[in-house]
């Protein structure tokens, strides 16, 4: 029997999450990140396998834009990061390769506005 | 979907363009991602950790257990989310602080804490936690008496931490449904105190 179980976690008692600020600034983050756990869940790759792709990509990032040198800038973008990593991981499990994916943007890029879909 | 053109960024047309390629491939669907997204935002957050904490305060052997094997501690209560494989939890005391960082990228205990505060991921506070861990404290309004001692836990894939804060004066004869409503998410990181 475990204590707390009968406890709801959409209920009235939700003041830890309350005091939360926005997880995602964007819908594509959210979409983004629902997608590298997605694929990992379907057993594609572990999450420790992820990790290493994304260490890499915030490593590379820290490198190229020393902290000193940086404060208060706004080209971090840690989902922008994280997408890069997952395009690379897609790319090493031939799930999608970059050329696959710069077609389709290019597509996309040239829909005319209001018709994307 | 419908989207709004004029704000695609470059960022969100290459997500854009991938969500569509992995559809395509039937690898997953709309559905899935909005479901996966709603199940880490609903169900998996610091309400988990504050259940926890509460509950350390009010019996004295799960605390103990709480401590000396976190991962143990929390298996019953088979919490979604994951990244919870070797969970160590620290305690604060009149003497410590403990507050936890990853340095390398964002590891956290998603299924206690949910998912990462923005400034958790930040350059800034990963780099500088660990140097001048006082006055980042500081910045973020947490004042702590020079007596005080201060441990820095650096996340791994291995291990994740969680601090277990103090309880506040004057709550000692409350239930526990009544404590985990003063328990934050922040002082479970440790970047506050209750």
């Amino acid at each position: 029997m475990v204590e707390g179980n009968s406890l709801d976690l959409t209920g009235n008692l939700a003041p830890p999450m309350a005091n939360g600020e926005l997880v995602f600034d964007a819908p594509w983050e959210s979409r983004v990140f629902g997608m590298a756990r997605l694929l990992c869940e379907q057993g594609f790759y572990d999450w420790d396998e992820f990790r290493e792709y994304l260490i890499a990509e915030v490593d590379r990032w820290d490198n190229e834009n020393p902290v000193e040198a940086t404060n208060g800038n706004q080209t971090y973008s840690y989902y922008n990061l994280f997408s890069s990593a997952l395009i690379r991981l897609l790319e090493e499990k031939q799930i999608c390769n970059s050329r696959e994916l710069m077609g389709r943007m290019d597509a996309f890029e040239s829909r005319p506005h209001g018709h994307d879909h | 979907m419908s989207h709004i053109k004029e704000q695609d960024t470059p960022q969100a047309l290459r997500v854009e363009a991938l969500e569509s390629i992995l559809v395509e491939k039937g690898l997953l669907s709309a559905d899935d991602i909005d479901e996966i997204v709603a199940r880490y935002n609903e169900r998996v957050g610091p309400l988990n950790g504050a259940r926890l904490v509460a509950r350390a305060w009010k019996d004295s052997s799960f605390r103990e257990l709480l401590l000396r094997d976190g991962s143990a501690a929390i298996e019953p209560y088979q919490f979604e989310g994951g990244e919870v494989d070797k969970l160590v939890v620290v305690a604060n005391t009149s003497d410590v602080h403990n507050v936890v960082v990853c340095t390398l990228c964002s590891c956290y205990p998603w299924a206690v804490l949910g998912l990462p505060p923005r400034w958790y991921k930040d350059p800034a506070y990963r780099s500088r936690i660990v140097r001048e861990p006082r006055k980042v404290l500081h910045e973020m309004g947490l004042d702590l008496d020079e007596k005080i001692k201060i441990h820095v836990w650096d996340s791994s894939a291995e291990v994740r931490y969680m601090v277990l804060p103090m309880q506040p004066e004057g709550t000692e004869h409350y239930t526990e449904e009544k404590l985990i409503p003063l328990i934050t998410r922040e002082s479970m990181i440790g970047v506050s105190r209750l």
